[in-house]
């Protein structure tokens, strides 16, 4: 039987239909919607990676191969000091975003560097933790609980430093374009951004770390 | 989250937000590190319940959602999503503690040396 020819047919169009609901701003201002929801949906399909390690680790958490548990390993002190700074970042960007609605470059440059440092403890913090568990021995390697701990935790820590590289690239562009509203939109995408990841960290600390060393 | 001031959130309301997170960040680490005698479904209970509110202050809070936004999308694409997470963490929890139940115990695989200590 021979195929059917479907170059014949009419190709399959997809439209996302945007209704221009501010006319008074013009074409930018629908662009900039698009983007955002564009950006949020990007957000919500990351949510169902995290969610997917954390279904993994709640299967495996407790696989430890004779090697080390939680206990032995997590210093929650340590914990509480990255989870500190990740907070905190997340209020700094908030006055960032504030600023921003109010067009003052320099006070939101400010706070997105007050930002980018308190991103910055936390990859050192995040830093010192992973070096010293690899130098004690409890490598990915060693049990399924720790695979699916380092994979979990490693891929929410990759996402800090993209988000960290993400912020000294606006930076450098605030400092070029000043507050355009391509700025404005790159502004407010990584705003959802990082404190979706603050967000996942809630789930870390409480399910990885506090539960984990009580079970 | 269109360019409108309300959706981007005020002083206010990030540090309402701030000051709600740091009080449900600091119950739970207080009981882990304080080594609080309780029970411990009391302690998972606090830690989950605990943790749980504090998401919702930041999507409040931080993210901003509102079920206006975008003529409603995000707010859905939000629902969705936790439909589909609360799924797969429930269902995978679900089935493979019964596979763990339903399995003999291999002992030939437990004879690993503790060399990690």
């Amino acid at each position: 039987m021979a195929p059917t020819d479907t170059t014949a047919e009419a190709p399959y169009e997809f439209h996302v239909f945007e209704d221009a609901h501010d006319h008074d701003h013009a074409e930018e201002h629908a662009h900039e919607t698009g983007t955002m929801l564009g950006f949020w949906l990007y957000l919500m399909s990351d949510c169902l990676l995290f969610g997917i390690l954390f279904a993994v680790h709640a299967v495996l958490g407790q696989n430890y191969a004779a090697g080390p548990s939680p206990a032995d390993l997590f210093e929650i002190e340590k914990i509480a000091l990255a989870t500190a700074f990740l907070l905190l970042s997340s209020i700094t960007y908030g006055f960032a975003a504030i600023n921003m609605q109010q067009n003052n470059a320099r006070v939101m440059s400010f706070w997105l560097v007050v930002t980018l440092g308190m991103g910055a403890g936390f990859l050192f913090v995040s830093y010192l933790e992973f070096t010293h568990l690899w130098h004690i021995g409890a490598t990915p390697m060693a049990s399924a609980f720790l695979s699916s701990f380092w994979f979990l935790v490693g891929t929410h820590g990759m996402h800090v430093l993209g988000g960290s590289i993400w912020l000294v690239i606006l930076l450098i562009q605030v400092q070029m374009h000043g507050l355009t509203p391509e700025n404005k939109r790159r502004v407010m995408c990584l705003s959802l951004f990082w404190h979706f990841l603050d967000l996942i960290w809630i789930g870390v600390f409480s399910f990885v770390y506090l539960a984990g060393v009580l079970l | 989250m269109s360019a409108d001031n309300s959706t981007h959130g005020s002083y206010r309301s990030y540090i309402i937000g701030f000051v709600l997170s740091v009080i449900l960040t600091v119950i739970p680490f207080y009981v882990v590190m304080a080594e609080v005698e309780m029970d411990i479904l009391w302690a998972m209970l606090i830690i989950f319940g605990l943790g749980a509110v504090q998401i919702l202050v930041h999507v409040q809070y931080f993210l901003h959602v509102s079920v206006g936004a975008e003529d409603g999308w995000q707010f859905m694409s939000l629902i969705f999503t936790a439909v589909v997470l609360v799924i797969i963490l429930a269902g995978s929890i679900w089935v493979m503690f019964h596979l763990h139940e339903n399995m003999m115990p291999a002992h030939d695989t437990i004879e690993r040396v503790r060399e990690l200590q």
